[in-house]
């Protein structure tokens, strides 16, 4: 191993810039001539606009235009998948208007843009805009919104976006009316807010000597970004439209979609002839940007009497919000129920999906997206079926787990795992959270009057997205390959473009790996460039746990094209046949000789061809390769979580969490870590802390840090990780993705653990976020429940 | 934020002189309540009077059974003073969870009280404590003090320039902080003083700080965790939100109200 | 307006700003210091960690007319050159940062804890950094950065 190549825990290339305060996030950006814009958004989560007052606005200090939904006629945000309904009909797509057309849906819904000299000019003169709100009932809740009368849109009866099925309902209903036993529950996945710790922020700018557009954004994706708002919403040709994800404070899924900010300042930029500035301050955040998870299920497992699953059946219902944000509709259709075999053989399995408008934020992908939702609800079952029919937690996920010599198995939901090892895992992950000693631990944290809890997750999911043809047979809008163009300059360094972008992953180290390992040359030499669509031909993003097994894949290919053309010219200097040459540690030899040429020096020839025939090679070297998957990456995996509950004050410390993951092959083991460690404290926190909570009339009441919880240093501990290894079979890297498996595999295992500790006095359940008071209300309605008895 | 005039103060008379001159003055001490407050835009006072130059006003001293601590004082101070943890453990402890380390380096004692937040920690230190407040005006009793939410007996022009604590036999102060802002949820403060025991919560009281009198005359019976074990008669509304509904405040309550007796020894 | 000077990392600066300028905007905006960062609006989050003479404070919750005269550290002020200050190379080493955002103003609350206690346990060091939020890292490698860190600003010493 080459100890900057595969492998290797190198330490970040990134690193130095961001620790002396040298990143440049789109805040850190300031234009020539810039101006600032304010978003001047609903106050009421449902209403009318009758009519927008801007005069007094218009005349304050330092504004320089002002414009509502009646200046901003332009396209609807769009959608990026369609999901039809059980009859085939297309789903429910009322428009997405970037500034609000006579009406608002959501509070924080953008009503008008205030441009002016300063930012504080612009927020001051927004609060002179009168607005006529006629209020409307508001649909907040998720659970009743299909019997509403109201409508959140006039175009989707019902407040019905979509009734989407997956598996045959009757075959199904068939063996649980014969199942020996059924396990039933009724499960929330709480709504979450991705809280990126960089609030969101543009820059819109338009010169007018060229007609080109730049927009300066928070993206993971900026050419997808170009994709939507240049075609969709402003019809602006990608020649004419930059869009720069610069460095990126973190997004988890948040900073996918093409947000109406984004088109409302490139838009008004072409108006005003200035660049504006936009930032969210975090107020605004909670109130823009797209929230996660969201679903009510009503579940059910049915086993034989052998404790083996032989039916699975789901209703859920998933929360949009107000309108459809890019990947919305595929998250609990496409991201969720194809997972519900999750690492089990269950043989027939159905699910039913209602997505749902609300009148609340958006609602979309967030780190796990869809997979999350997937494993909590079937975790829970299979921890409920457990306790109800005797079998420990360790027994009845082996008596159930696709085998070791399965693979490639086909699930009856629609997907086909290409690779995994279950047991080996679940094995791995007993062994380092020491659950042998558990009763021990638990005899003595009684001793101390608190109660633990021991929680078992076993999960798979589907990343590496995504196969073009899979997902565009299943509604998908765009093809989700990647892009990628190695650049090797005269003296041998290396640039690669890539598509896909980096915002805390250390794709800048971990890419630069592949290309050291590959040609043999240290990594200083090689620089990754991202996130520019003028610098790189296309891209499709970060997202899905994609970059390594898409992304990375794609170098590969371009890497592999460049060797080729490099053993032609050094056949060329060494007058060989290419079919005659190896490469091996930077070096190309004549096959059997000692004639050999370094890398360096192919490269330098390569730009100083003096003898090149040129009808047989060209000058240059530099190769362009596009990477589609032949299907999703698998990575599987065991989390195991420990508590003790303090009874009095109902409080839940996550006394050890054990995670054991198979992510395929391990590019940066350092880098791997810390990508679950994230997850795991994003899963935690999903847990027991964090919810987004509305009232009745659509008021976010978890607004800012002070009410919505998130997870600080003293919250959570230290974690034990570890990895096993079975190779994704379908790519050269054999990787299968890392970026989500801990948001994914670790809530059900927390609340599991939760459920354990508080069994034995009678509690059965308890939903997400096992918060202090609402832990401590189960604990005494269980107390109440059981004096009744 | 909205605009303001802003003046530094060289002395007490000079913040109170220009708390007059404007027409709607505020006085920022350390600022970590009232600054969040004008970013949000929920206040919009006229002219900020700045106390950060007044020397007089910040320091600790410790005479006999009374521990005096000026306005000025950051809890970073109050936390980690000889005096205080030698003289009153249970206020110096108190003062090193309020907020996190940088809101310490800059939150003021006098400010803390003077803004009466609900979920404040200083309310309960001074009324558990039977502490007096002192103004450029005169000297209030804690009992007498916090009047309500984010209400005091301060007039208009009146600034905090000290509080005197006086030394209880033992004393101890618990919080269940909210789990997201990390104020308190509830914040127990049992002190058995010479004149008998008091014990003050904060972050439950529909109107702010309060002390609970069954506690106290069960706690003046016997000093022990047990005597908690009593229905709380006469307690005032609980505040109800998200994190805390009214029922789980009174478990809180007590639970913690029990932990500073047992933690008092 | 109102003429604001101060010493920033070392360097004297100068601004004319309006009384209700943060000492954030002012470094942000006023003096180009882009490294601290605002994450919140309820000081919370810790992203815009400073130093003023010698204590971490939140620089968005202190108006920059309050830190006038004041000795100020940011981010930009730790290391030396290209020499990163141990803190620094500490979270380097130990993978105490992914996307960088929350990472200044981590370094800079981290930077004055150890400073303070030089003997902190894990417990103690996650207590201490209670005003830091941080999204990415699951605070793991940041405990680890900070006890490493420590070790060896006492081996500089």
């Amino acid at each position: 191993m080459n100890d900057t190549g595969i492998g290797a825990s190198v330490r970040r290339k990134e690193d130095f810039r961001f620790l002396t305060g040298q990143g440049t996030y789109t805040d850190d950006i300031n234009r020539p001539g810039q101006t600032y814009g304010y978003i001047l958004r609903s106050p009421v989560a449902h209403a009318k606009i009758n009519g927008i007052d801007l005069a007094e606005a218009k005349a304050a200090p330092g504004v320089v235009a002002i414009f509502t939904g009646d200046d901003m006629q332009v396209g609807s945000i769009p959608c990026g998948w369609g999901v039809n309904n059980k009859d085939g009909s297309p789903m429910n797509e009322p428009p997405h208007p970037a500034l609000a057309q006579g009406k608002v849906r959501h509070v924080g819904d953008q009503v008008a843009i205030v441009i002016a000299e300063s930012y504080a000019e612009a927020r001051a003169a927004a609060e002179l805009i009168d607005v006529d709100y006629e209020e409307l009932p508001a649909v907040a809740d998720l659970a009743t919104a299909l019997d509403q009368s109201t409508l959140v849109h006039d175009e989707a009866p019902g407040n019905l976006c979509y009734d989407w099925e997956i598996g045959e309902e009757a075959q199904v209903n068939a063996i649980f009316e014969s199942a020996h036993h059924v396990t039933s529950m009724d499960i929330v996945n709480n709504r979450l807010v991705p809280n990126a710790m960089e609030p969101r922020a543009a820059i819109g700018e338009y010169d007018s000597a060229t007609g080109e557009y730049t927009l300066y954004t928070t993206s993971q994706n900026p050419h997808v970004i170009r994709l939507l708002m240049g075609a969709f919403v402003l019809q602006i040709p990608e020649h004419k439209l930059r869009v720069v994800a610069p460095d990126v404070g973190g997004g988890f899924g948040s900073k996918i979609f093409h947000y109406a900010e984004e088109a409302i300042v490139t838009w008004a930029a072409q108006k005003v002839r200035r660049p504006i500035k936009w930032r969210a301050e975090r107020s605004e955040s909670f109130l823009s940007d797209a929230h996660g998870r969201d679903h009510v299920t009503k579940a059910e497992l049915a086993l034989d009497q052998d404790g083996k699953f032989i039916g699975l059946r789901c209703y859920t219902k998933a929360n949009m919000g107000a309108y459809l944000s890019t990947f919305s509709t595929c998250v609990p259709t496409y991201l969720h129920a194809t997972l519900l075999a999750g690492v089990y053989t269950t043989p027939a399995i159905y699910c039913n999906v209602k997505a749902v408008f609300t009148n609340t934020v958006p609602v979309d992908a967030y780190r796990g997206a869809g997979r999350p939702e997937a494993t909590y609800l079937l975790e829970r079952l299979v921890d409920r079926a457990a306790r109800e029919t005797g079998m420990s937690q360790s027994e009845i996920r082996r008596k159930n787990f696709i085998p070791e010599d399965a693979f490639p198995y086909q699930t009856p939901v629609a997907l086909q795992y290409d690779s995994g090892n279950y047991t080996a895992t679940l094995d791995r992950a007993e062994e380092l959270a020491d659950v042998a000693g558990f009763q021990a631990r638990r005899s003595e944290a009684a001793s101390r009057g608190k109660l633990r809890g021991l929680g078992y997750s076993t999960y798979v999911e589907a990343c590496g997205i995504a196969p073009s043809a899979v997902v565009g047979s299943l509604g998908a809008r765009a093809g989700l390959f990647e892009s990628a163009n190695i650049r090797v300059h005269p003296t041998g360094s290396v640039t690669v473009y890539t598509g896909s972008h980096s915002h805390g992953q250390g794709h800048e180290t971990t890419f630069a790996q592949l290309v050291s390992d590959s040609l043999g040359i240290p990594i200083e030499n090689v620089d990754i460039s991202h996130g520019d669509t003028n610098k790189v031909a296309f891209g499709m993003g970060t997202y899905g746990s994609r970059s390594l097994a898409v992304g990375g894949e794609a170098i590969m290919k371009a890497l592999d094209k460049v060797i080729t053309k490099s053993k032609k010219i050094a056949a060329h200097v060494l007058e060989a046949d290419s079919a005659d040459i190896e490469f091996k540690d930077g070096k190309f030899t004549v096959a059997g000789t000692d004639r050999e040429m370094a890398f360096g020096d192919v490269a330098l020839t390569a730009y100083v061809p003096h003898n090149f025939p040129h009808d047989e090679l060209e000058p240059g070297l530099e190769e362009q390769a596009f990477y589609d998957p032949m299907n999703f990456t698998y990575p599987a995996g065991c989390h195991i979580c420990e508590v003790e509950i303090d009874p009095d004050t109902g409080v839940v410390e996550v006394v050890a969490m054990t995670a054991m993951d198979d992510v395929g092959r391990v590019i940066n083991p350092m880098i791997v870590e810390g990508q679950i460690h994230g997850g795991l404290a994003q899963g935690i926190g999903q847990a027991l802390m964090e919810g987004a909570r509305y009232d009745d009339d659509g008021q976010l009441l978890t607004g800012s840090y002070m009410d919505y919880c998130m997870p600080r240093a003293d919250d959570l501990p230290d974690f034990k990780v570890g990895t096993t290894t079975t190779l994704c079979t379908h790519n050269s890297l054999g990787v299968k993705g890392c970026g989500e498996v801990g948001a994914i595999g670790s809530p059900p295992a927390v609340i599991n653990a939760v459920v354990d500790a508080l069994w034995d006095q009678g509690v059965r359940d308890i939903a997400m976020p096992a918060t202090p008071n609402a832990v401590w209300n189960a604990l005494n309605g269980a107390k109440t429940a059981m004096a009744a008895e | 934020m909205y605009e303001f005039n802003y003046h530094k103060a060289s002395s007490v008379s000079d913040a109170e002189q220009a708390l007059r001159n404007a027409s709607d003055g505020k006085i920022v001490a350390g600022g970590q309540t009232l600054l969040p407050t004008l970013k949000q835009r929920l206040a919009s006072p006229s002219d900020l009077i700045d106390l950060g130059g007044c020397s007089e006003l910040c320091g600790i001293s410790v005479d006999g059974d009374t521990v005096t601590i000026g306005a000025m004082t950051t809890h970073a101070m109050v936390a980690n003073s000889a005096e205080v943890q030698s003289a009153i453990p249970a206020l110096a402890g108190l003062a090193s969870n309020i907020g996190d380390a940088q809101v310490r380096n800059l939150g003021t004692i006098g400010g803390s009280i003077a803004n009466n937040d609900p979920a404040a920690d200083y309310p309960a230190a001074c009324l558990g404590l039977g502490a007096v407040i002192v103004t450029d005006k005169r000297e209030i009793v804690a009992d007498d003090f916090f009047t309500g939410l984010f209400e005091t007996a301060l007039d208009e022009h009146e600034i905090i320039t000290a509080i005197r604590f006086p030394k209880p036999e033992k004393a101890c102060y618990q919080k269940f902080p909210n789990p997201a802002s990390r104020y308190a949820l509830v914040g127990v403060m049992v002190a058995k003083m010479s004149s008998g025991v008091r014990v003050a919560v904060t972050g439950a009281g529909a109107d702010g700080v309060f002390r609970v009198d069954a506690f106290e005359s069960a706690l003046d019976g016997s000093f022990s965790a047990s005597s908690l074990d009593i229905e709380m008669v006469h307690l005032p509304d609980l505040l109800e939100d998200i994190h805390g509904s009214p029922g789980y405040r009174e478990n809180l309550i007590r639970v913690m109200g029990k932990r500073a007796v047992e933690a008092c020894g | 307006m109102t003429n604001v000077s101060m010493t920033v990392n070392g360097r004297p600066v100068s601004a004319d700003v309006e009384p209700r300028t943060l000492l954030v905007e002012y470094l942000r905006e006023n003096i180009g210091l882009t490294g601290t960062h605002v994450g919140c609006d309820t000081s919370q989050c810790g992203a815009c960690v400073i130093h003023v003479d010698g204590k971490s404070v939140k620089s968005c919750t202190m108006l920059a007319v309050q830190a006038a005269g004041c000795e100020v550290t940011t981010i930009e002020g730790l290391a030396n050159g290209d020499d990163l200050h141990p803190m620094q190379a500490a979270f380097r080493e130990n993978h105490g940062l992914q996307c960088g955002f929350c990472t200044p103003g981590m370094v800079m609350s981290a930077v004055d804890l150890v400073t303070k206690n030089p003997d902190l346990t894990d417990t103690e060091i996650r207590d201490g950094l209670e005003g830091n939020i941080c999204r990415c890292t699951g605070y793991h490698n940041i405990v680890k950065s900070v006890r490493a860190g420590s070790n060896a600003m006492k081996a500089a010493e």
